[in-house]
């Protein structure tokens, strides 16, 4: 029972779907309480949001996705005019471990997720 | 290989084929998106059988119960009937059996169906008008043998519908309505689960189903908070029975609220959502429905998710007029 998971991938070893369904909900709930970046949430739908943020964590944490750069430059075009920087791009990630970091994960998987978040910077910040 | 009926047309599936492609294929207009089951765009509805669990990954408890499904995850077990949401329209007739001055402004309105019902008491309908005007409101009755419906509505002093009810419509005409909609309803199985619901003014209507529904019919043992806001005391048009309720069900409680001003000590000053919100700083695990005005509902949705609810346990009806 103690096999180690070498083989699993990283979503299987975060815990699939379900890991991403209770990651969410805490990771929502952080981005929307930070004061450095809960302006640009502002009048969205929570919902759809929320639906959003699950697909973001879905790829962060290697699940299957279908991420496309040119979406999240689209997405994300009139939050650079608003003045989104690398600054609110590190609160995020920032938040992100810091959920990871609640729900019991490993620092060494928390790595690999936020290495694998980082992948979207250009894409968001229009670079 | 199974059926789809979409409208009046069947389509055949391929192979392992989603109902999306399906329809897809055969040039249908159905909306969608991600087709990866995130987006929900392609939220459809099954009319007859229960659609794969797998298509339902996401929905919150009551869509799936009322067989809802994503489109793009769905590849059929069985022949199915699907619908697009509030796509489908078939008008049922009704008789109104009674009508009475709830306070200076609200009509209780009771209807009778021709035909038995399935709604959930905080659903709405559609109510037609025979030129057809249609309006929106929420089911404040629980199940019952009678197919009997009824509605708080607000006698909006240009309201074209409402003023229709208030001055012509009489006991014993006929009303055509819609299938009961929305997600705004008690569901089963968390009976212990603590329930907090805000309302402002004929907001009320599906809560008080609601909270008919959990007392009555599920007898719901959690704590069950109601918080009812409006600017006067005329507005609280329900005080009496829901006092009443308070007594019967150690475990039900009713603030009344006034934005107004106060004159007895038995009102509580201030906005019911946000002296709901301050009474109960710590929301995880609760069940929370908003129900009214749509800047109240949108304020207290936020502030009830950052305070520990969960977005899939808060139920929301925004009021439009």
């Amino acid at each position: 029972m103690t096999e180690t998971t070498t083989n699993a991938t990283l979503f299987e070893q975060l815990g699939g779907e379900a890991a991403v369904d209770a990651a969410v909900d805490i990771f929502y709930r952080k981005v929307l309480a930070d004061h450095r970046i809960n302006r640009f949430f502002d009048g969205v739908n929570m919902d759809t949001q929320a639906a959003k943020q699950k697909a973001f964590l879905t790829m962060a944490f290697g699940g299957p996705n279908n991420y496309s750069g040119q979406d999240m430059r689209n997405g994300h075009a009139k939050l650079v005019k608003m003045g989104l920087d690398d600054s609110h791009f590190d609160a995020v990630i920032e938040n992100l471990a810091a959920t990871l970091t609640e729900l019991g994960v490993s620092a060494e998987l928390i790595g690999q997720v936020a290495a694998i978040a980082e992948t979207t910077r250009a894409d968001v910040l229009g670079k | 290989m199974t059926r789809i009926k979409f409208g009046e047309q069947t389509f055949e599936t391929e192979n392992n084929e989603t109902v999306l492609n399906t329809l897809l294929r055969n040039n249908m207009q159905v909306p969608y998106g991600c087709k990866a089951g995130v987006c929900q765009c392609c939220l459809m509805r099954s009319l007859d059988n229960v659609p794969p669990e797998k298509s339902q990954v996401g929905l919150k408890d009551n869509q799936q119960k009322q067989n809802y499904f994503l489109a793009c995850l769905c590849e059929p077990e069985n022949d199915m009937t699907v619908a697009l949401p509030n796509n489908e329209i078939s008008w049922l007739e009704a008789e109104v059996i009674e009508k009475t001055d709830l306070s200076t402004n609200v009509i209780l309105l009771k209807i009778k169906s021709k035909e038995p019902l399935a709604f959930f008491a905080g659903q709405f309908v559609n109510l037609r008008r025979d030129d057809g005007v249609i309006r929106s409101y929420s089911i404040a009755n629980i199940h019952n043998a009678e197919h009997e419906l009824e509605f708080h509505i607000r006698i909006l002093p240009n309201g074209k519908f409402s003023r229709w009810v208030a001055d012509e419509l009489t006991v014993g005409m006929l009303l055509s309505f819609s299938h009961a909609q929305g997600d705004c309803h008690y569901v089963e199985g968390k009976i212990e689960q603590s329930l907090l619901l805000i309302g402002t003014g004929t907001g009320l209507a599906p809560l008080y189903g609601i909270i008919r529904d959990a007392l009555s019919t599920h007898k719901h043992q959690g704590e069950i908070h109601l918080f009812h806001g409006s600017r006067d005391a005329s507005g609280l048009y329900l005080e009496e029975k829901l006092t009443t309720l308070t007594q019967k069900y150690p475990n039900f409680h009713y603030t009344p609220c006034l934005s107004g001003e106060v004159n007895d000590e038995k009102y509580t000053k201030g906005r019911a959502n946000e002296i709901a919100l301050q009474a109960f700083p710590k929301l995880d695990g609760w069940r929370v429905y908003l129900c009214g005005q749509p800047e109240m509902v949108l304020h207290s949705k936020r502030a009830a998710y950052l305070q520990g609810a969960s977005l899939k346990e808060i139920y929301v009806d925004a009021f439009t007029s």
